[in-house]
């Protein structure tokens, strides 16, 4: 049996609403930055809005998080629904 | 005893228990030192606002206020100097809010594995029951190993038990993980605090001590088992989440919606033209400054001097129009004292009438301060009367946009243009705040990421923000040359602020951080505390402004009596005039400039100048070098090279960009 085969993409990509699972985070200091956050591989986010297309705002439990498009395209997710 | 400042004076009193508040940004720290201390700290909500450590005496503690971290690292400034005093600390209070239980136990675990004595303060708790959140505080106790207090730091419930807080402070339970992490750490001679911290690679201790313990497998795998750690707390003391929704304002998601969001910031922009350009800055003025400032305040000064020294009293009537009517003139050489029925006469002949009044003293002495120009009769009218209701409502609309959390969305609104400019949107901060104080402002430049990005935002602000006091006088210049001259000015000053960062972005090295910044929630403002912070902004500005100021115009009037100040004009004449078309006396503006910002824009107030002059005098005004105390701040934090470059640059440009708009206008 052959794994399933989900759809990755970066962050930046994601939909306003789109439901996501984190698949892999930028090495270095970013990284501890966003674990700092509860940002973590396996973890679920949502991406709450995207604005003019750059800057993706993510929300976790209660917390609301701006991420600059730099840091969004090293970020990989897939989506949820 | 208090001190503000970034040398955090430990060694000085060893007698003393070090007790140190820690915490994520925007919990409540300041209002619980503020409480303990009883002196005032600013308060705000948004990220960044306490930028260096401040420190008090309570009982036989000193007690630390440190800025918002959300870990014990070296990614910033601000981490780097609140973990410094970690280190030192004897006590810490790790204050959390109890709303965002997730994000903040993050920090309190690490303070407790770092093997501190901790006690836990959970603030907000008056506010759990508005959003439906119930949380075991009796659990958490147990689960960290220390004691957990509630609080409300806004009403003061929960504080009064604030030396059981300090004096119950213990070291909690040591997770097996990290035990074992740092089993090797008696190969060492480290305490386990700046052991673990090695451990996590953090940058400045591991160059401190010469010493590579770890590698970035191991820091990662011990922020990923305390975050896990966090997560299984959290979902054991929290419960009855609320559904997503009703937790968030809607306010706060549309203010980030471009569609929405760019309207509401323009919204509010309007509502601040309305409130300081329009209600402050003409109507209250126009009745601080002439009617209780001129008519009365200077009037009688005047008067009262004018007893006993001779004078010669010129008082013109005017029309609704402000058009003169009727002028009286009389002369009194042996002072009012002597010819008492003489002035009574004009008084009442006067009385009820529009007027101004002008006062001639033949002595210089007597002119030098009570004249026209005088030291003490004109800065008491322009500082109190003129400066003072604008510095007001300058402070509190800043106060209050800071309270609302409106900030930190709009940084992420504008995250994308600034990206450009070779910041990420954190810098708005300093950039807004550059228009209350440019010193202020300076400082507050720590909270970026990386040198490049500090000197990009310091350069802007130097160059081209206007702090609010000269913004004060630009506005009223401004509104006086019309509608017309004011979008010139603007235009300009966007202009020149988007091409200052775009030439900046290429010529200085290094690289900028994207955007990580979390959005505090959005909530109306406590107008107890927006009032507070106001009151003590100005207070603090006025104590800074009036010696300068009685300086700056001592001086200016001394160069005029000496007639130094005519050298001067000649010197700068070539620029004045053929460069920036203006008229020769603009030079001693420029003096001015140098001493405070709005000094400048002040000295153009009695020139007579045509509206073209007004907007070009103004731009090169705000363009040319900051005042006195933000060059030393800047010096001190991006040094002596760096800044000296930036004010030296300043010349230059303003002198410059001046000249081609006098240009084009003229």
């Amino acid at each position: 049996m052959g794994k399933i085969n989900i759809m990755k993409f970066t962050l930046n990509k994601a939909k306003r609403g789109q439901q996501l699972l984190v698949q892999q985070l930028p090495e270095g200091d970013y990284k501890l930055q966003l674990i700092r956050f509860g940002i973590l591989e396996g973890e679920t986010i949502t991406c709450l809005d995207k604005i003019f297309g750059g800057t993706i705002i993510i929300q976790k439990n209660r917390l609301e998080i701006a991420l600059g498009n730099d840091l969004a395209r090293q970020i990989i997710v897939s989506s949820l629904n | 005893m208090t001190f503000q400042t970034n040398e955090i004076p430990v060694k000085t009193f060893p007698e003393y228990s070090k007790v140190v508040l820690v915490g994520n940004p925007n919990v409540g720290k300041s209002l619980i030192f503020n409480h303990i201390s009883g002196m005032y700290v600013e308060v705000s909500n948004f990220p960044g606002t306490t930028v260096s450590i401040t420190t008090c005496q309570y009982k036989k503690y000193f007690i630390y206020d440190t800025p918002g971290i959300y870990g014990v690292s070296s990614f910033n400034d601000e981490e780097k100097v609140t973990k410094e005093i970690i280190l030192k600390a004897d006590i810490i209070i790790s204050v959390v809010n109890a709303l965002n239980l997730e994000r903040d136990l993050f920090l309190t675990l690490q303070l407790i594995e770092m093997g501190k004595k901790v006690s836990v303060i959970l603030n907000r708790i008056d506010e759990l029951k508005k959003y439906q959140i119930k949380i075991n505080s009796k659990k958490l106790s147990e689960l960290l190993g220390v004691e957990v207090f509630t609080t409300s730091a806004l009403t003061g419930e929960g504080l009064e038990n604030i030396d059981e807080i300090i004096e119950k402070a213990r070291e909690g339970k040591q997770d097996k993980f990290i035990l074992e992490k740092i089993k090797h750490i008696k190969n060492f001679n480290l305490d386990k605090s700046t052991y673990l911290l090695l451990l996590e690679g953090d940058r400045d201790l591991i160059n401190k001590y010469n010493l590579q313990i770890s590698s970035e497998d191991v820091r990662e795998e011990i922020y990923i088992h305390r975050r896990n750690r966090v997560k299984e707390i959290v979902d054991a003391v929290e419960s009855k989440d609320t559904p997503a929704g009703i937790f968030f304002s809607n306010f706060g998601r549309l203010a980030l919606k471009p569609v929405t969001g760019i309207p509401i910031l323009i919204g509010i922009l309007f509502l601040i033209y309305i409130f300081i350009g329009d209600f402050v800055s003409q109507r209250l003025v126009d009745f601080t400054e002439n009617s209780i400032g001129k008519n009365i305040v200077e009037y009688n000064i005047k008067k009262f001097v004018s007893y006993y020294i001779p004078s010669e009293i010129e008082i013109n009537i005017l029309d609704n129009d402000e058009n003169v009517i009727e002028t009286i003139n009389e002369k009194f050489p042996k002072g009012i004292i002597e010819e008492s029925e003489k002035f009574k006469e004009i008084e009442t002949r006067t009385s009820g009438k529009t007027k101004e009044a002008n006062f001639k003293y033949q002595n210089p002495i007597v002119q030098f301060f009570f004249g026209e120009f005088g030291v003490i009769t004109m800065t008491t009218t322009y500082l109190f009367f003129l400066l003072l209701p604008l510095i007001i409502s300058f402070y509190l609309v800043l106060s209050f946009l800071e309270d609302s959390g409106y900030l930190p969305r709009l940084a992420a609104l504008v995250d994308k243009t600034f990206t450009k400019l070779g910041l990420n949107g954190k810098a708005i901060i300093p950039i807004i705040l550059g228009f209350g104080c440019v010193t202020m402002a300076t400082i507050t430049t720590r909270m970026l990421g990386t040198e490049r990005e500090k000197t990009i935002a310091t350069a802007i602000l130097q160059f081209v923000i206007p702090c609010s006091a000269q913004l004060a006088v630009i506005t009223v210049l401004l509104t006086a040359a019309g509608l017309e001259a004011t979008v010139i000015y603007i235009v300009t000053i966007l202009t020149i602020i988007i091409l200052t960062s775009t030439i900046l972005n290429k010529i200085v090295p290094g690289v900028s951080q994207p955007l990580i910044l979390d959005l505090p929630l959005m909530s109306i403002p406590q107008i107890k505390n927006v009032l507070r912070k106001t009151y003590y902004r100005t207070v603090g500005f006025m104590k800074d402004a009036t010696p300068l100021f009685f300086i700056g115009t001592s001086i200016i009037g001394l160069l005029q009596v000496t007639g130094l100040i005519n050298y001067w004009i000649n010197f700068l004449e070539p620029i004045t005039t053929k460069v920036l078309q203006l008229p020769k006396e603009s030079a001693v503006a420029f003096i001015m400039g140098m001493i405070r910002r709005d000094f400048g824009a002040a000295g153009l107030f009695h020139m007579s100048l045509t509206k073209y002059q007004v907007v070009v005098s103004l731009v090169t005004i705000t363009l040319f070098v900051p005042c006195i105390a933000s060059f030393l701040v800047m010096l001190k934090e991006r040094g002596l090279k760096i800044g000296l470059t930036i004010w030296a640059g300043t010349w230059i440009f303003a002198f410059t960009l001046g000249g081609i708009l006098s240009h084009i206008l003229m």
